[in-house]
């Protein structure tokens, strides 16, 4: 069981500069073919500052930062325990190649089902662009597999 | 891309289906980097199999990220104003991802007309992967 002290507790904000590059990259892994997505031209053509992380990107900041494996591994579960349950997320403003989006989080519960064979791990985030101003907020919920 | 009207959209319009070719260890693979996400479980068979399961399967992540596709591919990305996934099954290799979308109300949010989409993947088989809503904002 993981210790429910943990409820509250903060992550440490993971900062995720927006990389033409990298947009490219995750363009390519999901098989998006939109050129607004990979293509500078297109993107100003379709009213965007630059190439715009797709609507899922800013998941990455707290996995390229290590954020959410070091949290796992505060509250002593295994990687090989978990599985995506859900997850959300409410867009503020629009976030493009050149921005740079600083995610912060914070444990907001934590339960289980299933007498104990399943817990839940809800975490609710903020993400702000290099302005302050509040880009997307996020609420994941992981599931541990006992 | 032209963006639908809202006057034009009706309850119960579906939108055009987006389905996958079947996910294959390279696509793991590139979604790991791409994402960030590199827990071994999704691309590393031994890492796998000691945590009990037969083989490694695909990110949550990349079915929701399939699901975006199909919004954006319907509307531009800067009309999204909400997104949200359950995770319902895991997506084996081998599977071939259909994604589904419908509108299943026209509100007003915050002084926008809006709709609501009800999402869902499913494999070959119709076995579910993925529900989910969204909500976005026409003119």
């Amino acid at each position: 069981m993981i210790d429910r002290k943990w409820i509250g507790h903060e992550v440490g904000a993971s900062v995720l500069p927006i990389e033409r590059g990298r947009l490219k990259f995750f363009a390519r892994a999901i098989g998006e073919t939109d050129p607004v997505y990979t293509d500078v031209s297109a993107a100003r053509e379709a009213g965007y500052a630059d190439l715009p992380a797709p609507p899922t990107f800013l998941f990455a900041a707290e996995l390229d930062s290590g954020a959410l494996f070091a949290l796992l591994d505060r509250l002593g579960v295994p990687l090989g325990k978990v599985l995506h349950g859900e997850q959300r997320f409410e867009y503020l403003a629009p976030v493009v190649a050149g921005d740079t989006v600083t995610v912060s989080s914070r444990v907001a519960d934590l339960y289980d089902k299933k007498n104990g064979a399943l817990e839940f791990i809800e975490i609710e985030s903020q993400a702000v662009n290099q302005h302050g101003t509040p880009v997307a907020r996020l609420r994941s919920v992981t599931v541990v597999r006992h | 891309m032209s963006t639908p009207r809202f006057d034009a959209v009706a309850v119960g319009d579906a939108l055009p289906e987006l389905t996958l070719p079947p996910v294959d260890r390279t696509t793991l693979a590139l979604f790991a980097g791409a994402s960030g996400d590199h827990n071994p479980i999704h691309i590393d068979l031994d890492f796998a199999r000691r945590a009990g399961m037969p083989d490694v399967f695909a990110h949550g992540m990349l079915g929701m990220a399939w699901l975006g596709r199909l919004l954006t591919g319907w509307a531009p990305q800067s009309q999204l104003r909400r997104f949200q996934a359950r995770f319902q099954g895991i997506t084996q290799l081998g599977n071939a991802i259909r994604c589904r979308g419908r509108v299943v109300e026209k509100l007003e949010v915050n002084g926008e007309r809006c709709v609501r989409i009800e999402l869902q993947s499913a494999n070959q088989f119709g076995q579910t992967k993925i529900v989910g809503e969204a909500l976005v904002a026409l003119p």
